[in-house]
């Protein structure tokens, strides 16, 4: 495996006066009640984590839980207390501002859940904007802006000032932006969260669309657990400052780790969830059927087929390779089974 | 005691004022102090004592030291007055080369950066005003009086007014529309028709020259301020004095620093003009959504980008509602600025006003008026604007106003030149109308004036006699009885009460400074006028507020009137009271009530109207009347916004009585006004500005303690 792109070891962020000795003092052990007594807020205590290459990271949890300050950290719009983090194998604590900015302007691209648009540049002005504080020269990036626009669906509109968009018009023009540089890493902060239930839905698969043709690197927050079940190769579980858990999504519903985290797997429809593979028997028994279904679809998809089925299914990879069976009456207890036996 | 521990709050007061009458009969006003009119606090008097105190002689009444403490702060205006002089006239000398003379000279090195200063002013100033009016002091700046003897064509020419008034009308059409250009093209023509062109065009172009200026220095330290949280620490105070300290009272050191004239006018107006822009451009930086700073560093801004190309042009409407403050007062210091020897309107009014030419005087106020209405509507269609895009638009279209400007400035020398031609031997009516050859309407005015003298005068007079006699001077005679001692026992129990001990300090300093300097007696005449003010202001503005909220249209209609009347200068209030009541106490007084009902009713009505709609339905739907509704709902919730009206009300109140000092009174004004012929008044001036301003900052502390905790008890913002 080559390096990963974003790693974090053991970041603190904690807001006060003297929050950086109060860390030192506490050696590691943070407890958020004692250090709220003497005046300090705890954002982040204690995030480990990798992402690698072309991977989505989705940070999930309740507002308040510091999900945006762990972003903010990485991206370091604001500095960690403590821990250290890396970009690429790059330190990003010991970068000078030069150095930082020119990270911003080649690698980072963020998304914000206002939007954050300019109010006095229209829409390819703003798309265009990181390119010309680049020192691009106004054609070239106008021209630049101009495909994204394309990208993201806004021809036609091009010329319009943010007041004159709707929410999620606007936020394609705040995607678009964050796109205008080819980012390799790329940050969204709960950026569907302010737009209407259709609306969040439609811009979620066109998300997804972007993400198939582009492949960048993501750490994508958000509030709404069935939006990170939808997006996530991983998720990060966040409450109080702390990762709760960070797995894959059908691990995370399978095993929750922590009370908090079963909460909010407990009304999970797993069948949406979880893959053949997450509950296939990887033995294969001699009485199989002829029905074959591939590792990576999603239950539901295939429920009906296995469910018509006595027998037990085989379970082939892409290369129709049979790498395991599943019995019908796993299926059964998968969708309706697995509920019970939690409560 | 059941009463006592439910309303501990209210036995205290009681309490408090129980103390403080008790004090005012204590202490009476010795018998051998008067009230004299103009009286010299300086002139030694055989029957005061001395005592030395900070190296120097303080003198005060032996009798009285309880009813006004000793003032051991007489030496500090005769300190700054020393310093300054020092600083001008002995602190580092130096050598600077002389170009008249060339050769070098010594000169303190204060008073030849202060020429230097006056000098660049002065050049700005000619420079624009002889681009409007022609002339030739800009071209002699640059060459010689020889030089120009030599080339007699060498003149700037001016602007014929049709190209000014076209040119205004244009730019109020590309800021805010047909309506604003068709208001300023009368407004304009009407200045030039009746003769007022050339003072107008000197105040004009003494806010083209403060206004940029200061909006520039506003915004920079704005910018510093928003950067450091150090330097807005520094600033703060400044900016809180600058802003109820009355604007007449910085004119004394200016004087000195400055001498006399526009230019003088000019650094003193920045200085006037430059607070407002400092604390609106931070609060515009402020109000940036934290998203949109955090989207222009992730885009890469260095910090200045992210100043000059996110920030500033996010906050930009706060900032150019921040140029429209600036530009309101660089025009009310224009008209004041007169009383350093400003050319323009404001001195035409005051030449009026001092010959009792009231027919000239309100010719002049409404051209003022006029050209306050203009500007502020201007500036602020021009903080509402938008920005518009371009792009797509032909050359044609994009310019269109700057070529129909070019065409307008090609018809206006023709006619112009035809003027020339037409008018041969008398004025060029076509190139500018010159001062009092326009129509005039001051002979119409004054008869007006003289016929509702002769008509009225016995009911004027009588309830002039009544007002003074049966309400003012017992009024008076009452706030003269409060003694320092006494009146700080109240004021420092009011801080206490309303916001502990820090609201006690800073007041007791602030009442402290006023009681230890000379003029405690002044003080109180200043209070009494401005707090007679203030509640006939407060009634007023309080019923008509209510009033008109109860429909909107009134509403609307109201608020309106109180833009249009704020943007007059406060000088120009003073012309109608003087024509219907003379040079009495009583013009001062009406002309405060006008001037404070303005706050008064608008922060009555804006109160009223941010009640939340919801808690006013949900009212109604209880079956509640209209009255109780008013009573029990809305009265109590916009109180708070209500009280900071009256604070707005006294700021203005204190304002007023200051200035009516022109039409005599005897109070803090009075000696401004006297310090400002005096060689040695800069001190004075300086001091009496203070404590003007302190006078403003103890009820400014006390409301707005009062207001947030309020506020924040009701759970509003
Ligand atoms: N600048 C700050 N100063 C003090 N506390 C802060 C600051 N920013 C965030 N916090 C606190 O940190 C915690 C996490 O905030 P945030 O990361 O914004 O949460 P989320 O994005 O998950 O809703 C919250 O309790 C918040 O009050
Ligand atoms: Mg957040």
């Amino acid at each position: 495996m080559s390096e990963p792109v974003i790693k974090c070891e053991s970041v603190y962020k904690i807001f006060g006066e003297n929050a950086k000795t109060m860390l030192k003092e506490a050696n590691g052990n943070v407890d958020a009640k004692t250090f709220q007594e003497n005046g300090c807020i705890v954002g982040v205590n204690n995030a480990s984590f990798e992402v690698s290459k072309g991977e989505m990271l989705v940070v999930m949890g309740l507002s308040g839980s510091g999900k945006s300050t762990l972003l903010r950290c990485i991206s370091r719009l604001t500095d960690a207390t403590g821990g250290k983090i890396f970009i690429e194998g790059q330190d990003l604590l010991n970068l000078n501002n030069k150095e930082l900015i020119d990270l911003r302007r080649n690698k980072m691209g963020m998304v914000f859940q206002s939007f954050a648009l300019l109010p006095h540049k229209t829409v390819v002005e703003n798309i265009a904007f990181p390119l010309q504080i680049k020192g691009i020269n106004t054609d070239e990036s106008i021209n630049k802006a101009m495909d994204m626009v394309k990208l993201v669906g806004l021809d036609g509109r091009e010329n319009y000032f943010p007041r004159e968009l709707s929410g999620g018009q606007q936020q394609r023009v705040g995607i678009a932006r964050s796109l205008a540089v080819e980012p390799d890493i790329w940050f969204l902060d709960e950026p569907f969260s302010a737009l209407d239930p259709l609306i969040r839905k439609e811009m979620q698969d066109e998300f997804l669309r972007l993400q198939e043709k582009l492949q960048k690197t993501i750490m994508f927050i958000t509030h709404d657990f069935d939006e990170a079940l939808k997006l996530a190769d991983r998720i990060a579980i966040m409450k109080d400052g702390i990762i709760e858990q960070l797995d894959t999504p059908a691990n995370i519903v399978l095993n929750p780790a922590t009370e908090y985290v079963r909460k909010f797997t407990e009304e999970v429809p797993r069948e949406k969830v979880l893959l053949i593979a997450d509950v296939m028997d990887s033995t294969t028994t001699e009485d199989i059927g002829d029905l074959k279904v591939t590792k990576d679809e999603i239950i539901e998809n295939v429920a009906e087929k296995i469910l018509t089925q006595e027998k037990t299914v085989a379970v082939i990879d892409n290369n129709n390779k049979i790498v395991g069976s599943i019995n019908p009456t796993k299926i059964i207890n998968t969708v309706f089974g697995g509920r019970k036996n939690n409560n | 005691m059941e009463l006592f521990k439910k309303y501990p709050k209210l036995f205290q007061w009681i309490f408090l004022l129980i103390v403080f009458f008790a004090l005012c009969f204590a202490i009476d006003v010795p018998e051998t102090y008067k009230f004299i009119r103009g009286q010299a606090e300086f002139v030694k008097d055989p029957n005061q004592s001395t005592f030395v105190f900070l190296g120097k002689e303080v003198r005060y009444y032996a009798f009285d030291v309880f009813w006004r403490l000793p003032p051991l702060l007489g030496w500090l205006p005769i300190w700054i007055n020393d310093s300054l002089f020092f600083l001008m006239n002995d602190w580092m000398p130096m050598e600077f080369w002389n170009e008249d003379t060339q050769e070098y000279k010594t000169r303190p090195l204060v008073l030849q950066i202060t020429r230097n200063l006056t000098a660049f002013m002065t050049f700005l100033i000619e420079l624009i005003r002889e681009i409007l009016l022609g002339g030739l002091e800009t071209i002699v700046a640059f060459t010689s009086w020889d030089w120009i003897d030599a080339n007699p064509w060498a003149e700037l020419p001016g602007l014929p007014w049709t190209i000014v008034a076209a040119g205004s009308a244009i730019l109020a059409y590309k800021l805010g529309g047909r309506g604003l250009a068709i208001f300023a093209g009368l407004a304009m023509t009407y200045i030039s028709i009746f003769g007022q062109w050339k003072p107008s065009m000197q105040t004009l172009s003494f806010i083209l020259v403060a206004a940029p200026l200061s909006f520039i220095f506003g915004l920079s330290l704005g910018i510093a301020a928003f950067k450091s949280k150090r330097v807005e620490k520094a600033l703060y105070p400044i900016l809180l004095v600058m802003q109820t300290m009355p604007q007449y009272a910085v004119l004394v050191p200016a004087l000195v620093l400055f001498g006399v004239g526009d230019h003088a006018a000019v650094i003193i107006t920045m200085i006037v003009a430059v607070p407002p822009m400092i604390l609106l451009t931070l609060l515009g930086l402020r109000a940036v959504p934290p998203e949109v700073i955090e989207a222009g560093r992730m885009s890469g801004c260095n910090n200045w980008q992210l100043m000059f190309k996110v920030l500033i042009p996010t906050a930009r409407r706060d900032i150019l509602i921040g140029v429209n403050q600036v530009i309101m007062v660089c025009f009310s210091m224009a008209v004041i600025s007169a009383f350093i020897g400003a050319k323009g309107l404001g001195f035409n009014l005051l030449l009026a006003l001092n010959q009792l030419n009231i027919g000239l005087a309100l010719e002049a106020g409404l051209c003022i008026s006029l050209i306050a209405i203009l500007l502020d509507k201007m500036s602020l269609a021009w903080a509402n604007k938008q920005v518009d895009y371009f792009g797509n638009l032909n050359f044609f279209q994009r310019n269109k106003n700057s070529l129909f400007f070019g065409l307008i400035i090609i018809v206006g020398i023709a006619l112009a030149y035809f003027g020339s031609i037409y008018f041969k031997d008398g004025y060029n009516y076509l190139f500018e109308v010159p001062h009092n050859k326009g129509i005039s309407t001051a002979g119409f005015w004054n008869k007006g004036v003289d016929w509702i003298f002769d008509t009225f005068f016995v009911y004027i007079k009588a309830f002039n006699t009544w007002l003074i006699v049966e309400v003012l001077q017992p009024m008076r005679a009452l706030y003269l009885r409060m003694p320092a001692i006494a009146t700080i026992v109240l004021v420092v129990g009011a801080g206490y009460l309303i916001g502990g001990t820090r609201s006690a300090l800073v007041v007791c300093g602030l009442t402290l400074f006023i009681a230890l300097s000379p003029w405690w007696d002044r003080a109180l005449v200043t209070t009494y006028m401005a707090t007679f003010g203030v509640i006939v202001s407060c009634i007023i503005g309080f019923t008509v507020g209510t009033l008109c909220f109860q429909n909107k249209h009134f509403t609307k209609f109201m608020l309106n009137v109180c833009d249009i009347f704020q943007t007059f200068p406060s000088f120009v209030y003073l012309i109608p009271v003087m024509m219907l009541f003379g040079i009495t106490d009583t013009s001062v007084l009406i002309a405060v009530i006008v001037y404070a009902t303005i706050p008064a009713t608008r922060y009555t009505i804006e109160g009223l109207r941010s009640v939340p709609s919801g808690l006013h339905d949900a009212a109604t739907m209880s079956g509640v009347t209209k009255f109780q509704r008013l009573f029990k709902i809305e009265f109590p919730l916009a109180f708070p916004h209500m009280m900071l009206g009256l604070n707005q009300t006294i700021v203005f109140a204190l304002f007023m009585v200051i200035i009516g000092a022109f039409i005599g009174t005897e109070d803090l004004g009075q000696y401004i006004l006297k310090a400002l012929s005096d060689k040695k008044g800069a001190g004075i001036g300086l001091t009496l500005g203070i404590c003007v301003a302190f006078i403003g900052l103890i009820f400014d502390n006390l409301i707005r303690t009062w207001v947030d905790k309020r506020k924040k008890h009701l759970g509003i913002d």
